[in-house]
C-alpha cells in the first residue's frame, strides 16, 4: 500500500559506486576493510534497536511474564506434604512398607512429632486440604485428629521421666544440655524435637522457651531414643527405662480415627511426598494416580474438566461461526459500499467495540431474561405463550448470544480490512466473462476473502476461549467455560495448584492458536479498529 | 454492493433488498443492546426491565434518580475517582515505554523480532484469567497486591499491545529518509525525534494511548484480584452490581461510560483521517 | 500436660498486659479497612455503628471491602505474602472456623475485649453458645430461609407449607433459585427423602447418604438456577424469573416488607447460622488498637439492637434481643420478622458447623463435580 521505506541491508553494499576493480578486501572511506565497518555498523544498529527495546521488555517480562511463569510453577509444586511431615516422610522412605500395609509404630512416632507441631503452626489443616483433592476424608481427618493430638496420653512417658529424674523437668537443664554436643549425637531426635520446640515457641508464640514446660513430644522422643539403645554422657540424668509403662502412639491415633489404618492414605502420602507432583495435571484431564502408582482415569462422577474443556472449545467454535455468519455480510457491504457512507456504517460496528464490555454484558442480562425485553416482545407479537417464555439466560444459548454480540466487531474488522483490499475489477471481470452474480462471487470474491476469515476466527476464538466476565453473569451453571472454573479454585475452592494446571493447559491451547495466526496473519498485520 | 444497475432483474433486485435488509437486521443486533439501557436507566423503578408505565411513555415511569445516585453516592464515586487515577498513570507508562520499542521495532535490524514482538503482544492474547492469577499470586509476593502501584503496573501491562499495534502501525508508512535528511541538516537523534518523527506517529500514539486508556478504563478482571478496596474501580463497582446488590444505578453508569466511548470513538475517528492526510494515504 | 491450652493461657496472658499497660497511652492507626457483604447487610453496619462510630471519631477514615465471600482465599493469598491488607473481617461462622483453624484469624478474649451487657453481665455470656470458635465475634442470628412468588396462575391457589415444597414439581411448578453449594440443600434434600432430622448428619457422613441426596436433587436439577450472591434470589423473584427461592431473610424482608414485591416467606426449616467478626492474624499495633477500639463500640448491647432496625437478623447478645425495635424508615415492628421469632422458629434448623467444618472440602467438591455432570 505504501512505498515501504525499508531498504534490504544487502543493498547498499550493491549500489556502492565501486567502478574500478580492486585487489583485496574493498575499503572504507577511513580505511578500514568495508566488510568490517559495515559489520560495525550494523551492529550498532541492532544494539540500538534493542536498547529502544529493552525497558519495555524488561517491564513486560517483570510485570507480566513473571507472573504467569510462577504460576504455572504451581501446577507442579508441592512442597506441603514434605514439608509439614517431614520426619514421617523420611520415616516412611526408610522403611519401605510393602504395599497395602499399614506403616508401623515407628513412622506413628514420627507423624505424631509432626502432627503436635503442626498443629501448633496451624498448618496441618492445609494439608489436610491438599491431600482431600486426590481422596475425600482427609480433611476431616486432619482436622479431627489435629485437635486431639494435643491431648493424645504421651503424657505418661512425661510422669514417668520426671519422676525417675526431677531436673528433666526444667527448661533451663534442656537448654544447657542441649548446647552439648555429645549430648546430641546421643539423643539424634530429642534433639531435633527440642529444637523444633524452641523455634516454635520463640518464633511463633513469641514466649521464653525457659519458662514453658517441657511438652510430651519432646519426652516421647526421648523415651525412643532411649529404648533404641541410646547412652547419654554423663551429664543428662541417667533413667532406666525398661521399666516404664508404654503406649502404643499408632493405637492412639486409631482410637482418635480409624482411617489412619487405611492403606490408601499411606499410600497416598508416600505419593504426593515428592517436592514435585503430576497430580494436579492428571486431576485437570479428570485423571489420578491410582493405588498401583499408575495414573488412571477417575470414577464417572468425578469427571468433570475433559467435558468442560470440550465445552469451551465448541462454544468457543459456535461463536466463532456464528461471528463469521454475521459478520461476513457487514464487512462485505462496508468493502463495496463508497467510503464516505462506509466510514458512517462503520462508527455502528465501533461504538460496541468501544463500549465496555460489562456495558454491554449488563444489557444482554436485562434483555434476556425470562421477563425481559425479548420474551416480552415474542409474547406481545404473539410467537410465544406466555408460560413458556423462553430460557435464554443463564445457560448455553445466553453466552453463545451474548459472546457473539461482544465479539462480533473482532471478526467485521480483520474481514473488512482484507476485503477493502480485493479489487472490484475482478469481479467485474468475471461478469463480463459470463459468470452470473453467484458465480462471481463464490468462484472470485470469496476464495480471495478467505485470509480474513482465517484471521477473524482465529481472533475471535482465541478471545473467546478465555472469556470470564460474560459467561459469569449470563451463562449460568452450564453456559460457563473453563475460566470460570479457575476463578472458582483460586477464590472458592482454594486448590490453586489445579487452577494453576487448568491454567497451564488453557494457556497451552492459546499459544499454540496464537502461534498458528502469527504464521498464517502475522502478528504486525493485527489491525485495531480498521 | 453499489447502486443497483437499471438492467438489473428481479431476481437480482430482491436479493439486493432482502440482503439490505440482513445487514440492517445485523446492525441492529449490533447497537440495539447498547442503545436499549439508555431509556432503560431513567426507570423510577429499582428493577431492570421497563415498567408498563415507561411503556405508556407516562413520565412518571421515569426519573433521574438513578443518575442522582451515581453522581452523589459515593459507592460508585469514588471508584469512579479510582478509576480515573489509575487510568492515566497506567496509559502513561504503556505509551512511553510502547512508543520506544516500536520505534526500536521498526529500525531494520532487530535480532529476534518476532520472538520480541509475540511477547510484548501476548497481554492481549493470554487469557485474563490467566494474567489476573498469575499478577495475584507474583504480585502478593512481593507486596504490590493491594496496592495503587500494583494495579496501575497491571494495567500498563495490559494495554502495552495496543500501543505497540498502533505506533508500529503507524511507523510502517514512516519515510525513513526523513531523518536522514534532518540527520543531514544537523539535528541530533533528539531532536530529530521530536522535531520530526514524533509528529508523524503522533497520531498513532494517540489512538495507542486511547486504546491503553480504555483497556484500564474498561478492565475488570485483573483489578478484582490485584485490587483491594482501596483500588475499586468502576467496572468493579459495576460487576459486583451485577452480582451482589442489583441497582440499575448500574445502568446510569453504563450510559455515562458509553458518552465517554462515542467521545473517544470520534476522537480517534478524527485523528486516524489526519493521519492518512499526513502521510497522504488519503483516498479521498 | 496439654500444650495447646499452656500456650493459650500464656498467650491471653501476655495479650492482657499489653492492653493494661497501654490503656493510658495507646496510639490508633486512623485507617480502618473493613471487609463486609455489600447490599442491605453492609448498610445495616454502616447505619448501626460505622457512622455512630466516625461521628464519635472524626479523625478516623473506612475503606470498605465486599469481599467477605471470598474472604479465606483473599486472607489466605494475603497472608501467604506476608502483606495483609484487610484490618477487620465479617464472615460467617463456619469461615471463621476455618480462618481460626489455620491460623489466619486471631484468637481473642472476649470478656477482655468485648463490653459488658447494661447488667454487667460478661461479654462472653452475653453471647453464650454463639461464640464457636476462639476467634469468632458474633453480630447477628440469621436464616437461609425460602421466598414465593403469590401470584403463580400454574400453583391455582396452592400455598407451600413445608421446605419439601422446593422438590414437588407437580404441585408447585416452576423455576426456583438455590445456593451453589451444599450447605442447606444436602439437608433439606435429606429431609424431604424422609430422613428424621435428628438424624441428618448421621446419614449425610456416610456415602450412601450422599448418594441420596443428589438424588433427591437430580429429580428438580433441571428447574434450578443456582446462586452465588445473596442479591441473585430477591432479584429473581423481583423479575418473575423463579417462582421460589431460597436466600437470606433479611434479603427476602427487604423484597417484602420494603418493595412490595407479591412474595412470602417460608420459615419451615430455616436453616440458622452466624455472622460475625474476625480480627486477621498479622496487624500492626496501632491498628489492632483501633480495630479493637471499635469493636468494643459495634458489639455492645445498644448497636446490635440498632441493626435490627435496618434489617431483619436477630441480634447475637441475649440483652440485645428485647431492645429491637421498629424499623427505623418503615416503622414495622422488627421482632416478628426475626429467624428467631418464636412463631417463625417452629420448626428451625440447626446448621452444624464442626461437621461443616470437617466435611465441607469433601462435598464441595461432589457437588461441583455433580453440578457439572
Amino acid at each position: 500500500m505504501t512505498h515501504s521505506a525499508t531498504t534490504p541491508p544487502e543493498q547498499p553494499m550493491a549500489a556502492l559506486p565501486g567502478g574500478e576493480v580492486t585487489e583485496g578486501p574493498m575499503l572504507a572511506a577511513d580505511g578500514t576493510p568495508l566488510k568490517a565497518s559495515l559489520k560495525r555498523a550494523l551492529r550498532r544498529e541492532k544494539l540500538r534497536a534493542l536498547l529502544l527495546i529493552s525497558p519495555l521488555l524488561i517491564f513486560i517480562l517483570v510485570a507480566f511474564v513473571g507472573p504467569i511463569a510462577d504460576m504455572l510453577f504451581r501446577s507442579v509444586e508441592n512442597q506441603i506434604v514434605s514439608e509439614t511431615l517431614p520426619r514421617t516422610v523420611a520415616a516412611l522412605r526408610a522403611e519401605d512398607t510393602p504395599e497395602g500395609e499399614v506403616p508401623d509404630e515407628e513412622v506413628f512416632a514420627q507423624l505424631y512429632t509432626d502432627l503436635v507441631i503442626a498443629e501448633e503452626y496451624k498448618i496441618h489443616t492445609r494439608l489436610g486440604s491438599r491431600l482431600n483433592y486426590e481422596m475425600t476424608g482427609v480433611s476431616s481427618l486432619f482436622r479431627s485428629t489435629g485437635r486431639d493430638v494435643g491431648r493424645f496420653d504421651t503424657d505418661i512417658y512425661t510422669d514417668q521421666f520426671v519422676e525417675a529424674a526431677p531436673a528433666l523437668e526444667d527448661p533451663a537443664n534442656w537448654v544447657a544440655w542441649m548446647e552439648e554436643e555429645a549430648v546430641r549425637e546421643a539423643l539424634p531426635l530429642t534433639a531435633d524435637a527440642w529444637d523444633e520446640w524452641v523455634t516454635l515457641t520463640v518464633e511463633e508464640n513469641e514466649d521464653d522457651p525457659l519458662e514453658e514446660d517441657v511438652p510430651d513430644f519432646v519426652f516421647t522422643t526421648l523415651y525412643r531414643d532411649l529404648t533404641a539403645g541410646a547412652t547419654p554422657p554423663d551429664a543428662f540424668p541417667d533413667v532406666d527405662v525398661s521399666g516404664f509403662e508404654t503406649v502404643s502412639i499408632k493405637a492412639l491415633f486409631e482410637d482418635s480415627d480409624e482411617d489412619w489404618m487405611d492403606p490408601q492414605l499411606w499410600q497416598l502420602i508416600e505419593t504426593y511426598s515428592p517436592e514435585y507432583t503430576d497430580g494436579y495435571f492428571l486431576n485437570a484431564v479428570d485423571m489420578m494416580n491410582g493405588p498401583d502408582g499408575e495414573a488412571q482415569f477417575r470414577p464417572d462422577d468425578q469427571r468433570i474438566y475433559l467435558k468442560l474443556f470440550w465445552r469451551t472449545m465448541w462454544m468457543s467454535m459456535v461463536i466463532t461461526f456464528s461471528c463469521i455468519l454475521l459478520g461476513y455480510p457487514i464487512a462485505y457491504l462496508l468493502s463495496t459500499l463508497p467510503l464516505r457512507s462506509a466510514n458512517v456504517l462503520m462508527i455502528l460496528v465501533l461504538l460496541p467495540f468501544w463500549t465496555s464490555l460489562l456495558v454491554r454484558t449488563s444489557a444482554w442480562k436485562v434483555l434476556l431474561q425470562q421477563q425481559g425485553v425479548i420474551n416480552d416482545t415474542l409474547v406481545w407479537l404473539g410467537l410465544v405463550d406466555n408460560f413458556n417464555r423462553l430460557q435464554l439466560i443463564n445457560n448455553i444459548t445466553g453466552t453463545v448470544i451474548a459472546m457473539t454480540h461482544i465479539l462480533l466487531p473482532f471478526m467485521i474488522l480483520p474481514l473488512y480490512s482484507v476485503m477493502k483490499t480485493i479489487p472490484p475489477s475482478y469481479v467485474r471481470a468475471a461478469k463480463s466473462m459470463g459468470a452470473n452474480d453467484w458465480t462471481a462471487f463464490w468462484r472470485v470474491w470469496f476464495p480471495l476473502s478467505v485470509p480474513g476469515i482465517g484471521a477473524g476466527s482465529i481472533l475471535v476464538f482465541i478471545l473467546s476461549i478465555g472469556y470470564y466476565i460474560t459467561p459469569e453473569i449470563v451463562g449460568g451453571t452450564e453456559g460457563v467455560f473453563i475460566s470460570n472454573r479457575i476463578a472458582y479454585h483460586i477464590s472458592s475452592s482454594l486448590n490453586w495448584g489445579l487452577a494453576a494446571a487448568l491454567g497451564s493447559i488453557l494457556l497451552a491451547l492459546v499459544l499454540v492458536l496464537y502461534w498458528l495466526y502469527d504464521r498464517i496473519v502475522g502478528i504486525d498485520n493485527v489491525k485495531l479498529g480498521g | 454492493m453499489a447502486a443497483l444497475p437499471p438492467y438489473a432483474s428481479t431476481g437480482q433486485k430482491i436479493w439486493h433488498y432482502a440482503y439490505r435488509i440482513i445487514c440492517g437486521l445485523i446492525f441492529f443486533f449490533l447497537i440495539a443492546p447498547i442503545i436499549i439501557i439508555i431509556p432503560l436507566s431513567f426507570n423510577a423503578e429499582n428493577f431492570f426491565t421497563f415498567t408498563p408505565k415507561m411503556l405508556a411513555l407516562d413520565p412518571e415511569g421515569y426519573s433521574l434518580k438513578h443518575y442522582r445516585d451515581f453522581f452523589t453516592n459515593p459507592d460508585w464515586q469514588v471508584p469512579l475517582w479510582n478509576s480515573l487515577k489509575i487510568a492515566p498513570v497506567a496509559t502513561f507508562i504503556s505509551v512511553a515505554l510502547g512508543t520506544l520499542a516500536a520505534i526500536g521495532l521498526s529500525q531494520p535490524h532487530v535480532p529476534f523480532r518476532r520472538a520480541i514482538m509475540a511477547t510484548l503482544i501476548s497481554p492481549m492474547i493470554v487469557p485474563l484469567i490467566i494474567s489476573a492469577a498469575g499478577m495475584y499470586f507474583f504480585y502478593s509476593r512481593i507486596g504490590l497486591q493491594g496496592t495503587y502501584w500494583g494495579v496501575v503496573l497491571a494495567h500498563a501491562a495490559l494495554g502495552i499491545p495496543f500501543v505497540i499495534i498502533t505506533v508500529t502501525a503507524t511507523l510502517v508508512g514512516f519515510d525513513r529518509s526523513l531523518t536522514r535528511a534532518a540527520a543531514n541538516l544537523g539535528a541530533g537523534p533528539v531532536r530529530t525525534f521530536f522535531k520530526v518523527q514524533m509528529p508523524l506517529i503522533l497520531p498513532g500514539v494517540v489512538s495507542g494511548g486511547l486504546f491503553a486508556f480504555i483497556t484500564s478504563f474498561d478492565e475488570v478482571v485483573v483489578v478484582l484480584f490485584v485490587g483491594s478496596a482501596g483500588q475499586k474501580t468502576l467496572p468493579w463497582q459495576m460487576f459486583t452490581g451485577l452480582r451482589e446488590q442489583i441497582s440499575p444505578t448500574i445502568l446510569a453508569a453504563a450510559t455515562v461510560l458509553i458518552s465517554i466511548s462515542v467521545v473517544l470513538l470520534v476522537t480517534l475517528e478524527v485523528l486516524r483521517r489526519r493521519s492518512e492526510r499526513l502521510r497522504g494515504m488519503s483516498p479521498g | 500436660m496439654n500444650i495447646t491450652r499452656l500456650l493459650t493461657a500464656t498467650t491471653a496472658l501476655v495479650a492482657t498486659a499489653t492492653i493494661a499497660g497501654a490503656e493510658s497511652h495507646v496510639e490508633m492507626a486512623n485507617e480502618m479497612t473493613i471487609v463486609s457483604w455489600g447490599g442491605a447487610y453492609q448498610e445495616s453496619q454502616r447505619k448501626a455503628y460505622v457512622e455512630p462510630y466516625l461521628e464519635a471519631n472524626p479523625e478516623v477514615t473506612v475503606t470498605w471491602d465486599e469481599s467477605s465471600a471470598e474472604a479465606v482465599a483473599k486472607l489466605r493469598a494475603q497472608n501467604e505474602a506476608g502483606n495483609v491488607t484487610w484490618d477487620l473481617v465479617d464472615a460467617v461462622a463456619s469461615d471463621a472456623m476455618r480462618l481460626c483453624d489455620e491460623g489466619l484469624a486471631m484468637e481473642v478474649d472476649h470478656d477482655e475485649l468485648l463490653a459488658e451487657a447494661p447488667d454487667g453481665t460478661a461479654a462472653s455470656d452475653d453471647f453464650g453458645d454463639l461464640i464457636v470458635s476462639d476467634c469468632f465475634i458474633p453480630q447477628i442470628v440469621y436464616s437461609t430461609t425460602v421466598g414465593y412468588r403469590t401470584d403463580n396462575a400454574e400453583w391455582e391457589g396452592r400455598t407451600p407449607e413445608d421446605i419439601c415444597a422446593i422438590f414437588d414439581l407437580e404441585q408447585f411448578p416452576g423455576q426456583r433459585s438455590l445456593e451453589k453449594r451444599p450447605i442447606g440443600n444436602m439437608e433439606w434434600a435429606l429431609l424431604c427423602d424422609g430422613v428424621a432430622k435428628d438424624e441428618i448428619y448421621d446419614v449425610l457422613e456416610t456415602e450412601e447418604g450422599q448418594d441420596r441426596a443428589f438424588a433427591k436433587l437430580d429429580t428438580i436439577k433441571d428447574s434450578v438456577i443456582w446462586w452465588s450472591a445473596g442479591a441473585d434470589t430477591p432479584q429473581l423473584l423481583a423479575d418473575g424469573e423463579v417462582v421460589m427461592g431460597s436466600t437470606y431473610n433479611g434479603r427476602l424482608f427487604s423484597l417484602i416488607a420494603e418493595q412490595g414485591q407479591p412474595v412470602e416467606m417460608l420459615w419451615d426449616a430455616q436453616v440458622f447460622d452466624l455472622d460475625g467478626w474476625v480480627i486477621p492474624e498479622g496487624l500492626d499495633e496501632p491498628t489492632l488498637n483501633r480495630v479493637k477500639d471499635f469493636l468494643h463500640f459495634a458489639t455492645d448491647t445498644q448497636r446490635l439492637a440498632d441493626q435490627s432496625k435496618y434489617i431483619a437478623y436477630g441480634p447475637a447478645r441475649q440483652s440485645s434481643a428485647p431492645m429491637v425495635d421498629k424499623h427505623a424508615e418503615l416503622g414495622i415492628e422488627m421482632a416478628p420478622h426475626m429467624p428467631t421469632d418464636p412463631a417463625n422458629s417452629e420448626n428451625t434448623f440447626l446448621y452444624n458447623y464442626e461437621w461443616w467444618a470437617d466435611y465441607r472440602d469433601d462435598l464441595d467438591a461432589k457437588f461441583q463435580a455433580w453440578l457439572a455432570q
